[in-house]
């Protein structure tokens, strides 16, 4: 049996006990609406299934909707393959405080949308004088944010939009002395008049 | 019928209401309210066990041969962290146990205290869900909750951590009717009947298929005795094959004439192959799991495939199916075979060619192993096991690993919840303690642990809990001095360089028996073992039984690791170097 290990083939995986294989199935990002018993550790057991059983998170918003209920919601960004999504979502659905998980992307594409609608807000810090300032607020202006704190030295503005709205707006400020950007995480729902 | 009382008073009264008879625990600072209201009542017994993980195989090993919840009683800190495997391990085979842990008072929780841990925390992934009760008027109506989560829809385990203060405190009772009415966790809502187009699409897929086969799971056993009387019925109705994955044994006799055997990486050749070969494949209350698929890609190329499970994210996990029935298995298989009989039978002789193709199959004779006149072999003890106690009222646990396949390859289960096993999780340590649990709900049956030598010693203290109880259950030790599956497997994949799977220092087993109190008894050779097995049967104590069985023996047929269903290593044509030099030659590039 010896011989047999002397002559094994060269450098190959590592064996093992279990069946691996690669799986390259492209990816998509979708947005999700969970609606959730909003009680202690409800957004630990959401973010502990997604780190436990090795899915992404982009982007994630939640606070309560409803308040006599005690219902809150959270707007999840997520990107995997079509069946990872589909076990995200029945994954979500399984945990116990969990009412209903909507997923908004596939909504908005079986209504004939690309997209939810999806906004964020951001706090955006710039500071500096002279011109640099002056082509803060030119900027600003243009993005339609606004001023909401101000000194001679420095400028908050907020911007509400799409994401790569706000990803656009933060790029071109780099340069012009942005210190600070905050950003609340995208919230979503989709259009037209029927509810989640 | 609301009433004040402490805390710890609402959890005995809870636990009665409840219908429980039986508990499993270990008392400790955080736990003692509890404690001393146990002391004060003779409704719920409690069953002190050596290590809390103990009591948690024990309310496994309970939960599984009575199908109610198990329930165990445990401390802060180490108490609660000592429960994470067990829990864990009900988790991955949706057992029903409710865990009661003790915490340090509410002000103290995050401050570090004594033996305080976050035990909600640590026990998030590893529970359906978790507890921590901050307000002693929550704590009935929790407890109830709690019950009913563990028992409903996919079973699994509960904790609820309660912490001292709580448990002193005094506040209103409420009973389960009520607990109901206020139910927090009104999205819960398992699903019970399938969908009844899903389930006429099934049919109509069942109508047409020429090679069929059933492929059955723990969860037939979840749903209740009823759900394997059906599963019979629809094997009658059909005259299908029908395989079962190692949580699933029992539900389906395997003396039944259309019994495969078990399926998966040490399953039959014709289980195996009926898989990889049908035109239809019924999945019933099984997960696909990579121990039943071997290689997904490869994995019964030419089938439509029905699943029916109750957690619906179990369907499309690993396999894709064509017709996916999210429900309770009892109530699937009853609209299943009221849609069945509406229509006139299929043709008797319909499955006659698949019938003789799986009789080729059969005739490979897949579990064959080489008879010995002066070694036992380990498979010829569980046959002879199983020949002398299968007329008894027997319940098997095991531990996990060769012997755990060989007790499920060569123990004919009949009935569901005789058997209880480690299957998802794989504990070593399981049995030995499961045995102890199943024994205090079954006191007059014959209860057996079919054990190997190294798993059984990581929860051997529990024999101790077994003499103090008066629990005669029989650990029935195949020895071979091994870890033999870890063995089997650095034979198979690492060149047999078989590192730390030798023991060298084993207890002699039959003086271990004797320190605590119990019966130990050997057998070396063949020709003792049926009248050691008859004394062992025969003791009113609990037993260690070192069967010494052949060292080197390794558990076939198997699929070997990155393969599929149709290439199975087969046991004779197999031995161990053909198994070595197949793996070396044509399996390497896919492990």
């Amino acid at each position: 049996m010896n011989d047999t290990m002397t002559a094994k083939p060269a450098p190959t995986p590592p064996a093992s006990a279990y069946f691996i294989e690669e799986r390259r199935d492209p990816s998509e990002t979708h947005t999700l609406a969970v609606l959730v018993d909003n009680e202690p550790g409800v957004l630990a057991r959401v973010i502990g299934l997604f780190s436990g059983r090795g899915y992404n998170i982009e982007s994630l918003t939640v606070s309560e909707t409803e308040h006599a209920k005690h219902l809150s919601r959270i707007t999840i960004v997520t990107t995997g393959t079509p069946p990872v999504l589909e076990q995200i979502r029945n994954q979500l659905d399984r945990l116990v405080p969990v009412h209903r998980v909507t997923d908004l992307t596939m909504v908005a594409r079986g209504r004939g949308q690309e997209k939810p609608l999806e906004r964020e807000l951001a706090l955006i810090k710039v500071r500096g004088s002279g011109e640099h300032r002056i082509e803060a607020l030119r900027l600003a202006t243009a993005f339609k944010a606004e001023v909401v704190d101000a000194t001679t030295e420095h400028f908050v503005f907020q911007l509400t939009g799409p994401s790569s709205e706000i990803e656009q707006f933060v790029a071109i400020l780099q340069p012009l002395g942005l210190v600070e950007v905050c950003r609340t995480g995208v919230a979503a729902m989709n259009r037209g008049p029927d509810p989640m | 019928m609301s009433e004040q009382m402490t805390g710890a008073e609402m959890v005995i009264r809870a636990l009665i209401d409840q219908g429980v008879e039986h508990i499993f625990g270990y008392p400790g600072g955080a736990v003692l309210p509890i404690y001393d209201e146990l002391f004060q009542q003779d409704k719920v017994r409690h069953i002190l066990v050596r290590h809390e993980q103990g009591a948690g195989h024990a309310a496994e090993g309970y939960a599984r041969s009575t199908g109610r919840p198990g329930v165990v009683l445990v401390t802060s800190g180490p108490g609660a962290t000592n429960m994470v495997t067990p829990l864990t391990d009900a988790m991955m085979d949706s057992i029903p146990l409710v865990c009661i842990t003790g915490q340090v008072p509410t002000h103290l929780i995050g401050n570090d205290a004594f033996q305080e841990c976050d035990t909600v925390g640590i026990t998030r992934p590893c529970t359906k869900h978790n507890w921590l009760v901050k307000d002693v008027n929550d704590l009935a109506r929790i407890l109830h909750e709690a019950f009913y989560v563990a028992a409903t829809g996919r079973p699994g385990p509960v904790v609820v951590d309660v912490p001292k203060d709580v448990q002193f405190a005094t506040g209103t009772y409420v009973g389960p009717e009520e607990a109901r009415r206020t139910r927090r966790h009104t999205g819960y809502q398992p699903p019970r009947q399938g969908d009844p187009e899903q389930i006429r699409r099934a049919v109509r897929l069942m109508r047409q298929a020429r090679r069929p086969v059933l492929y059955t799971g723990g969860g037939v056993v979840n749903s209740g005795p009823e759900a394997a009387k059906l599963l019979r019925e629809l094997v009658a109705l059909t005259g299908y094959p029908i395989t079962s994955t190692l949580m699933g044994l029992g539900a389906y006799p395997a003396s039944g004439r259309n019994w495969l055997g078990m399926l998966g990486m040490h399953g039959t050749y014709e289980a195996n192959m009926a898989m990889h070969d049908c035109d239809l494949m019924v999945a019933i209350g099984a997960r696909f799991d990579d121990r039943i698929t071997g290689r997904t890609d490869a994995f019964s190329p030419g089938s439509r495939k029905i699943h029916v499970d109750v957690d619906a994210s179990s369907i499309n996990k690993n396999i894709r199916v064509d017709v996916p029935v999210v429900g309770d298995v009892a109530h699937v298989l009853r609209a299943m075979i009221a849609a069945l009989r509406e229509d006139e039978p299929a043709k008797p002789d319909a499955l006659a060619p698949w019938w003789n193709q799986i009789a080729r199959w059969r005739a490979r004779n897949s579990l064959a192993f080489r008879p010995s006149k002066s070694v036992i072999m380990p498979q010829f003890a569980i046959q002879r096991l199983h020949a002398l106690t299968k007329d008894r009222d027997t319940y098997i646990t095991t531990e996990v690993g060769q012997h755990q396949m060989w007790a499920a390859q060569f123990y004919g289960f009949e009935e569901p919840n005789r058997w209880m096993t480690s299957g998802g999780l794989g504990t070593m340590g399981y049995g030995l303690p499961a045995a102890l649990g199943v024994q205090a709900a079954h006191p007059e049956s014959l209860v057996i642990d079919i054990a190997g030598d190294a798993s059984v010693l990581m929860n051997m203290q529990e024999m101790s809990s077994a003499i103090q109880h008066e629990l005669p259950i029989k650990v029935f030790i195949l020895n071979n001095q091994y870890m033999g599956m870890v063995r089997q497997w650095q034979q198979l994949l690492h060149g047999n360089r078989l590192s730390h799977s030798y023991t060298e220092a084993l207890p002699d087993f039959v003086k271990l028996a004797e320190a605590y109190g119990g019966v130990g008894i050997r057998a070396e050779k063949p020709a003792e073992l049926d009248d050691a097995i008859m004394a062992m049967i025969e003791t009113r104590k609990p037993v260690i039984f070192d069967c010494r069985v052949a060292n080197l023996e390794n558990c076939f047929p198997m699929i070997p690791s990155g393969k599929a269903h149709n290439e199975m290593l087969l046991p004779l044509e197999a031995n161990d170097e053909a198994a070595l030099a197949q793996s070396f030659a044509a399996g390497k590039e896919l492990v």
